[in-house]
């Protein structure tokens, strides 16, 4: 794909070393295309939030990255590799061309710094040669973009709501306009309309602005009108790609469809809420074969002996969509 | 995946036993553990097999250590080794007492303060607060000098009853954030008694913080009551290492290079601080697993070198697997 | 402003409180506590200590429990402390007056540079966790395990002697005259500095395993991780993000542990024969001047309510959520 902005490949994230090392995500390949919103979804433990912070290096100790590549597409440039940068390269490739919204409203503002010092030491930091005036200036623009009145930008983090506060990291993500923007859970501890008027005011900036975003969520329902693309994690795995509308209309992984059986969706035809039996698998250790095959309802003998490779199904040959399950057993290795 | 560090256990089965075990397990408990226990027995078998009587005079005055004084004389021939052996009991004594009378008080007033709220509740709050900015040891001082006769017994309790003020604040704090917690409200919707609801849902989440206040305050008590004999209050109620370091200091030991005479005493003083400390140590990793160290901290990365794990910069590997390359 | 106003409506409860304790702390004895203090000392006071201890316990005329309080209370007003009977006839006050500046110069001076020097060590220790600086870990708590005065007894053998630089006590050299010239400032720094570096090492100690403690603590918060994703300079993460938010239990610790501190250094003074108050209340303790050790804990209180209160300040000016909004 020409337009790839983002390209992770072969990637594998560990907690631990050695021996006792344990696999929390494993052998991930996930393009991001340039003005889209990929959708990451799974149960807590699946490994979405590592996959994030693991990409990002900034996953604390012990976390280490095992191997792989994660591709940085430059305008017209030769793609980078965000895992053999080292610090210096690192840091000034953060938030200038990645930015990150942390799941946590609460906590993601230093809440002895002002609102505007944390809006402009980042500026400061990758622009030393900016001034005072324009770095303040650019602070009330962000604000301005995210709808908070210019006066806040003298409160302190335990002065703004919620809300506000969710907007003003979003605000923050956006001040160095970067090309993509990693969304955690970034309205988990929000109430359901707020949650809604955030994501909604995203996808609008989305495209007055033309950045992408990775969007990590267990709420499936939220993915399913807010991205274009959704990828669903099991165990470490992606298990499952599609738009966004196929994989609503038609998901062909049992997880996927268990997935969309716990939420009441807001449109289309009801559907009966089931939701999956049993819990997600320990990391530590991992079922034989298939991740989910204890707890598939559609498990055969295979799925216990032989992991499922992603890709293309046979039974779906010509889309774009891609799943690892021997239901759909894999005609292409290419996607 | 058998084996599985201490560091990051996660108990599946057994856990209570399992995490006692991990405590044991822990080098700065252990070491803390045994060097205490070293003392507790030195307490008991102290004035037994201590060579002579510490206060027996005898003619060697002032003698550096040699084998009949391992530790050397007084300016009276007295056996310093003695003196600091037959010591022992009275710190351990002192040290003890006045922390298990800290620790109930400061469970009664802080678990109450923490648990009942209102007007009450702030009330205690307010005179553990008044007891911790008041400063101990001159309050101290001049209770035991205004008592008619000082004993370990009388120390032991002053100091019990004037330091527990820092503990029931933590502990108020603890039970503040305990009472809040899902499964506390739950029972008393159940309408548990408020007595079990202490007992038997907030108690056993105190026990480290508990056990840890118990320490620093047996820590706190051993100091000061060295000090008071140091500075001549209870010189009179028997032998104990600041009364060694009462007479050395009186006696200008200093002056005349008897370092024999107060070296042996600071350097037990500041061995059980060590034990004592590290028990705390101990309780401190096994309450938040953050502090511990522990494990490899540097790994080999990608482009060849050695680098620490540290937050912000996740490493990448470089002995792992062989990358496979897609088309 | 109202949290300042709690605060300082506390410490004139505690004040009062403290006065209280002094005033009752005596008159809890059995007996009367004249006559207590007079068998604890075993027939060594003069009649004029006498005279002087039932002047302070206003026992020298009929009067009530509360009468006795509010006089009390009347003398301590007019700065009355009674008559020290080591120092008779100079009243105690005046006795305190001469040592408290040295206690001030000394404790005061010592306890903040140790905790400041305390925290930037532990804050270095706490970010390079894993690496060399946590070897220092046992060496601190051995440390900080030692009592304040055995290593001043320690310092005075290793370090001074008849060819030291080093003088083993005293506050100045006495063959001066006091004033504000060079050569006396000189001798008072060269007095200084031993036992200034006694309380420095064992009073730094703690800090820096408490703010190595907060430093791991915060160091996993997620605005340290925001401050890493967004790239900016190492030391602005360390110093701007997780060192200032570390800092603040570190603040109110030292608030709160400053009586302990106080006690631990006034043993100091002792040992290095420090004209301030810790030598006051060992001469005292050794006189069984009780008038002086009373005398001495007020004072002692009252400055370490003052030093809390300064140290609330500095937590005020710290921590914008203890601000009230305007």
């Amino acid at each position: 794909m020409s337009d790839a902005v983002l390209e992770i490949r072969g990637l594998n994230v560990d907690y631990g070393l050695g021996a006792d090392a344990v696999h929390a995500v494993r052998d991930v390949n996930l393009t991001l295309h340039r003005g889209e919103v990929l959708g990451l979804a799974g149960e807590s433990g699946s490994g979405k939030s590592t996959l994030a912070y693991g990409m990002t290096r900034l996953l604390p100790p012990p976390g280490v990255v095992a191997s792989g590549e994660v591709l940085y597409h430059r305008d017209g440039g030769d793609p980078v590799d965000v895992l053999r940068m080292d610090h210096a390269q690192l840091r000034a490739f953060r938030w200038a061309e990645t930015a990150i919204v942390f799941q946590g409203a609460m906590n993601s503002l230093n809440p002895v710094h002002r609102v505007s010092t944390q809006l402009t030491d980042v500026i400061k930091a990758h622009d030393p040669r900016s001034t005072t005036a324009s770095r303040l200036a650019r602070a009330r623009e962000l604000l301005a973009l995210v709808g908070i009145a210019p006066d806040r930008l003298d409160s302190y983090p335990h002065q703004l709501s919620g809300g506000m506060r969710q907007r003003v990291m979003i605000g923050m993500a956006l001040a160095l306009e970067p090309r993509v923007v990693i969304m955690d859970e970034p309205t988990t501890a929000l109430d359901v309309v707020v949650q809604r008027q955030i994501l909604r005011q995203l996808v609008d900036l989305r495209e007055r602005l033309g950045f992408s975003v990775v969007f990590i969520t267990h709420d499936l329902s939220l993915l399913v009108e807010f991205s274009d693309r959704i990828a669903i994690m099991y165990g470490g795995r992606i298990v499952e790609e599609a738009a966004a509308a196929d994989l609503y209309r038609d998901p062909l992984h049992p997880y996927s469809d268990g997935l969309l059986h716990s939420f009441p969706a807001l449109r289309g035809p009801r559907r009966e809420l089931t939701g999956i039996p049993g819990a997600p698998p320990d990391l530590r250790s991992m079922p034989s074969g298939c991740s989910f095959h204890p707890r598939c309802p559609r498990a055969m003998e295979r799925c216990g002996v032989e992991v499922p490779v992603l890709g293309v199904p046979g039974d779906r040959r010509g889309s774009d969509r891609t799943v690892a399950c021997w239901l759909h057993p894999v005609q292409d290795n290419r996607f | 995946m058998a084996v599985i560090t201490t560091t990051e256990a996660t108990p599946v089965a057994a856990p209570a036993k399992r995490r006692r075990l991990r405590f044991v397990a822990n080098p700065k408990a252990t070491t803390g553990l045994v060097l205490l226990g070293a003392f507790a027995v030195l307490a008991v078998i102290g004035p037994w097999i201590a060579p002579f009587d510490p206060s027996e005079r005898g003619g060697d005055l002032m003698q550096g250590p040699s084998g009949a004084h391992w530790f050397g004389t007084t300016h009276l021939g007295q056996d310093i080794f003695s003196q600091v052996l037959v010591g022992t009991r009275s710190i351990m004594f002192v040290g003890f007492l006045a922390g298990i009378v800290a620790t109930v008080l400061s469970v009664l007033v802080g678990v109450t303060s923490g648990y009942l709220g209102g007007m009450g509740g702030e009330g205690l709050s307010a005179l553990s607060n008044v007891f911790l900015v008041i400063p101990a040891l001159p309050l101290i001082i001049i209770i035991t000098s205004s008592l008619p006769e000082t004993t370990d017994l009388t120390i032991a309790l002053v100091i019990g009853l004037t330091s527990w003020a820092w503990n029931a604040r933590v502990l108020r704090a603890q039970t503040l954030s305990l009472r809040r917690r899902d499964y506390v409200e739950a029972a008393r919707a159940t309408g548990e008694s408020t007595w079990r609801i202490i007992l038997f849902e907030i108690m056993p989440n105190l026990t480290a913080v508990i056990a840890s206040g118990f320490v620093g305050t047996v820590i706190f008590a051993v100091i000061s009551e060295i000090t008071l004999a140091f500075i001549g209050v209870s010189v009179s109620s028997g032998w104990n290492w600041g009364t060694v370091l009462y007479w050395a200091q009186s006696q200008q030991a200093l002056a005349q290079g008897a370092w024999w005479w107060f070296v042996p005493a600071g350097l037990a003083i500041a061995l059980l601080g060590t034990a004592l400390s590290l028990v705390n140590f101990g309780i401190d990793e096994f309450v938040s697993p953050r502090l511990r160290g522990g494990g490899r901290t540097s790994v080999k990365t990608v482009d060849g070198r050695t680098v620490r794990m540290r937050v912000g910069f996740t490493p990448v590997l470089g002995d792992g697997t062989a990358r496979e390359e897609k088309p | 402003m109202s949290y300042l106003l709690k605060r300082i409506a506390f410490y004139l409860f505690t004040a009062w409180a403290a006065i209280t304790i002094n005033f009752f702390i005596p008159r809890l004895m059995p007996g009367d506590p004249v006559q207590a203090l007079i068998t604890r000392a075993r027939g060594q006071m003069t009649t004029d200590a006498v005279q002087s201890l039932y002047v302070l316990f206003g026992l020298d005329k009929d009067e009530s429990v509360v009468e006795q309080y509010f006089r009390y209370l009347g003398q301590l007003a007019r700065g009355d402390l009674g008559m020290s009977f080591t120092f008779f006839p100079t009243p105690v006050a005046e006795v305190i007056g001469d040592g408290l500046p040295w206690t001030v110069g000394l404790v005061g001076f010592t306890t903040v540079l140790g905790f400041l020097l305390g925290t930037a060590a532990g804050t270095l220790v706490g970010w390079r966790r894993g690496s060399l600086a946590d070897l220092l870990i046992p060496v601190t708590t051995f440390l900080s395990s030692i009592p304040y005065f055995w290593l001043g007894l320690l310092a005075i053998a290793l370090l001074t002697g008849p060819d030291s630089f080093f003088p083993a006590t005293g506050a100045y050299d006495t063959s001066l005259v006091p004033g504000f010239d060079l050569e006396f400032i000189g001798s008072v720094v060269q007095h200084g500095i031993l036992p200034a570096a006694t309380i420095l090492i064992s009073s730094m100690a703690g800090w820096v395993l408490s703010m190595r403690n907060m430093m791991v603590t915060v160091a996993s918060e997620d605005y340290v991780t925001v401050a890493h994703a967004k790239g900016l300079p190492e030391r602005r993460v360390m110093v701007g993000y997780a060192a200032r938010n570390a800092l603040l239990p570190n603040v109110s610790g030292f608030a709160l542990s400053l009586g302990f501190i106080v006690g631990g250094t006034l043993l100091v003074e002792i040992v290095f024969s420090y004209p301030g108050l810790g030598l006051l209340l060992f001469q005292a303790v050794g006189a069984q001047d009780y008038p002086l050790m009373q005398g001495i804990f007020l004072v002692i209180t009252l400055s370490v309510l003052l030093a809390n209160f300064l140290a609330d300040l500095a937590y005020l000016a710290l921590d914008p959520r203890t601000r009230r909004e305007g």
